[in-house]
């Protein structure tokens, strides 16, 4: 085993790689960011500005409008994925013909190219508008031009279909932000898919055999035995999925050129809006939102650990 | 009713869910080849499939672009990335699986808090350092800030942890140092969380667009996502072409992913037990 100082030294020694990489281009940049943060930022006359920025942000409609955006898309796209995903990944865990056919095939979205996955889906939307047509022809209360140009939210269009107005507050995402969020979910599914297949593999057949023979429906076999058994898979998808949809980021930039003036842009989008474009807020503002974000990550993170984390069952542990 | 008969039952019912299914998530890549083979007055339709394949589409794009150039630019910089990924994260999760240090809790969960941090928050200072060491348009801004991930320390480090600690004590009773143990015995155990973390890797430097955009501004130096992202806005009224250039890009990934596919997910069961 060797001594605890030898240990430390080879550790020291096997960490090194990782550590000058990480510490230089991932956490000493978000330190640096800090400073950043407490700038103007803007170049050629750079000035402290303390906590300027942040007491701003908390005032700006802008901001707090990215972040609505932001938790609608977290809400429409990880329970989404996660339940089709979980429902793809139990029919795929039979013994049937194709299996490896349709795992490849569910996979693929997430392995491929998001430009030109964000141009197909960018197109199909455009073309669409045909299909639209022939549906309010045929009385469905849809919008008929572009859904990705739809800036109006998806209550207020429902509800306007059912004959009632709805108060500006209640009318939900944009029927554009709904169509990112659908590429969103067919690029993520297979990674749910995969990875729950995999938890599933870890799943004793005799478990599952012995519940059955008890009588066991197979509503309650989800309930009682596979899901409780499936947490430590379920809870890490989610902790993922929860941080990816907050930095979600190129299938909206890619999709929705300029945010659809607040209706498709996320906090990352402000972020990009704020630091690099004509007319933003400045670099110094765009490092304070992308701080407050991380915090808002991390915080979350931990509420979920704390929260879920004692639900989660590690029987199958070694 | 007979066993077998209740199986096929059950399979077609499968089936008959699976399928719908699988055809919505294959539409859109049907879809890019029908498109890629319309010619332009075709495009505007719903119909996804062409009167008479234009298989002229794909040689005008090849001539277009110099998919070449850019295929070797992002083949070196995303087989070097996973290279380093590969080499960085073996040591890392040898160092949190495997060895037993002070402050290894706290540094651990360090690595972790990196993996929460939004990307955009790091590309100022990211870029100050590389025009700092002059590095624009050099594949090393493409290659050195993605050697190491966390996610795939992460991955190798709970394969380690999944290691019976009995195999490191005989193998150090035996004289085994930490070299030969990790080369020898760890190393190979862990291969499927390595091949994991390879391919995640590869995977992410072959797609990435907004860091390639940021450090490099010459022609030369352009990756395949970034040849066509630009002639996905220059041609944006052609959209076969842009759908033939989509389909020669998604070619190789896709290739390497239905080549390497067993071992992908082989690995992802291994890495992500816990």
């Amino acid at each position: 085993m060797g001594s605890r100082r030898k240990q430390a030294l080879v550790a020291a020694l096997c960490l090194l790689p990782s550590a000058l990489v990480l510490g230089c281009f991932h956490l000493g940049p978000l330190l640096r960011a800090v400073g950043v943060s407490l700038h103007t930022g803007a170049i050629g006359h750079d000035a402290w500005v303390g906590l300027a920025n942040y007491r701003e942000l908390l005032h700006d409609p802008a901001f707090w409008a990215s972040l609505v955006v932001t938790m609608w898309f977290v809400l429409g796209t990880v329970p989404a994925t996660l339940f089709v995903g979980y429902l793809v990944a139990e029919l795929l865990n039979r013994d049937i013909r194709g299996r490896a056919f349709y795992r490849m095939l569910f996979f693929t979205p997430y392995v491929v190219s998001p430009v030109a996955a964000s141009a197909v889906w960018k197109w199909m939307f455009e073309v669409s508008t045909v299909v639209n047509a022939r549906l309010v022809a045929w009385g469905l209360p849809v919008p008929e031009q572009n859904w990705l140009l739809q800036p109006r939210g998806l209550f207020a269009l429902l509800g306007e279909a059912c004959g009632r107005e709805l108060p500006a507050w209640a009318g939900g995402p944009s029927v554009a932000l709904c169509c990112v969020m659908l590429v969103s979910i067919w690029t993520m599914l297979g990674f749910a898919v995969v990875v729950l297949l995999a938890g599933m593999s870890q799943v004793p057949a005799d478990v599952i055999e012995a519940a059955r023979l008890d009588g066991a429906t197979g509503w309650q076999l989800r309930r009682r035995i596979i899901v409780p058994l499936l947490s430590p898979t379920l809870f890490f998808l989610l902790i993922v999925f929860v941080i990816k949809a907050f930095q979600a980021f190129n299938t909206i930039y890619v999709m929705t050129p300029g945010g659809l003036s607040g209706r498709t842009g996320t906090v990352t989008f402000y972020i990009y809006e704020s630091a690099f474009m004509m007319g933003g807020k400045g670099a110094g503002y765009g490092s304070a939102v992308a701080l407050v974000l991380f915090g808002i990550i991390v915080s979350l993170t931990l509420v979920q650990f704390r929260v879920l984390g004692k639900r989660v069952h590690y029987g199958g542990r070694a | 009713m007979t066993r077998g008969g209740w199986r096929g039952r059950e399979e077609l019912l499968t089936h008959v869910v699976l399928l719908p299914l699988g055809l919505l998530v294959a539409f859109p890549f049907l879809w890019m080849i029908g498109t890629s083979l319309k010619t332009v007055a075709e495009t505007v339709h719903f119909w996804p499939w062409p009167h008479s394949p234009q298989w002229g589409n794909y040689a005008a794009v090849w001539r277009d672009i110099p998919f070449g150039r850019y295929l070797f630019v992002t083949a070196l910089s995303s087989s070097a990335v996973t290279l380093c990924v590969v080499t960085s994260s073996l040591g890392a999760g040898y160092a949190f699986g495997v060895l037993r240090w002070r402050g290894q809790g706290v540094l651990f969960g360090l690595y972790m808090a990196t993996m929460m941090v939004p990307f955009e928050v790091i590309l100022i200072p990211n870029y100050l350092t590389v025009l700092k060491l002059h590095w624009t348009n050099t594949f090393w801004a493409l290659i050195v800030p993605w050697a190491a991930n966390v996610f795939s320390v992460f991955l190798v480090t709970q394969s380690f942890r999944g290691l019976p600690r009995d195999f490191q004590e005989a193998a150090m009773l035996d004289g085994c140092g930490h070299w030969a143990y990790l080369r020898r015995i760890a190393a190979p155990l862990v291969s499927p969380a390595l091949a994991t973390s390879a391919i995640f890797a590869f995977l992410g430097s072959w797609n990435s667009l907004l860091w390639p955009l940021v450090v490099t501004d010459d022609k030369r130096m352009r990756t395949v996502e970034m040849g066509l992202s630009s002639f996905v806005q220059a041609e944006s009224s052609n959209v076969h072409l842009v759908m033939a250039g989509s389909v020669i890009a998604l070619l190789p990934v896709l290739a390497l992913f239905v080549a390497m596919q067993r071992r992908f997910i082989e690995g992802m069961a291994a890495g992500v037990k816990g």
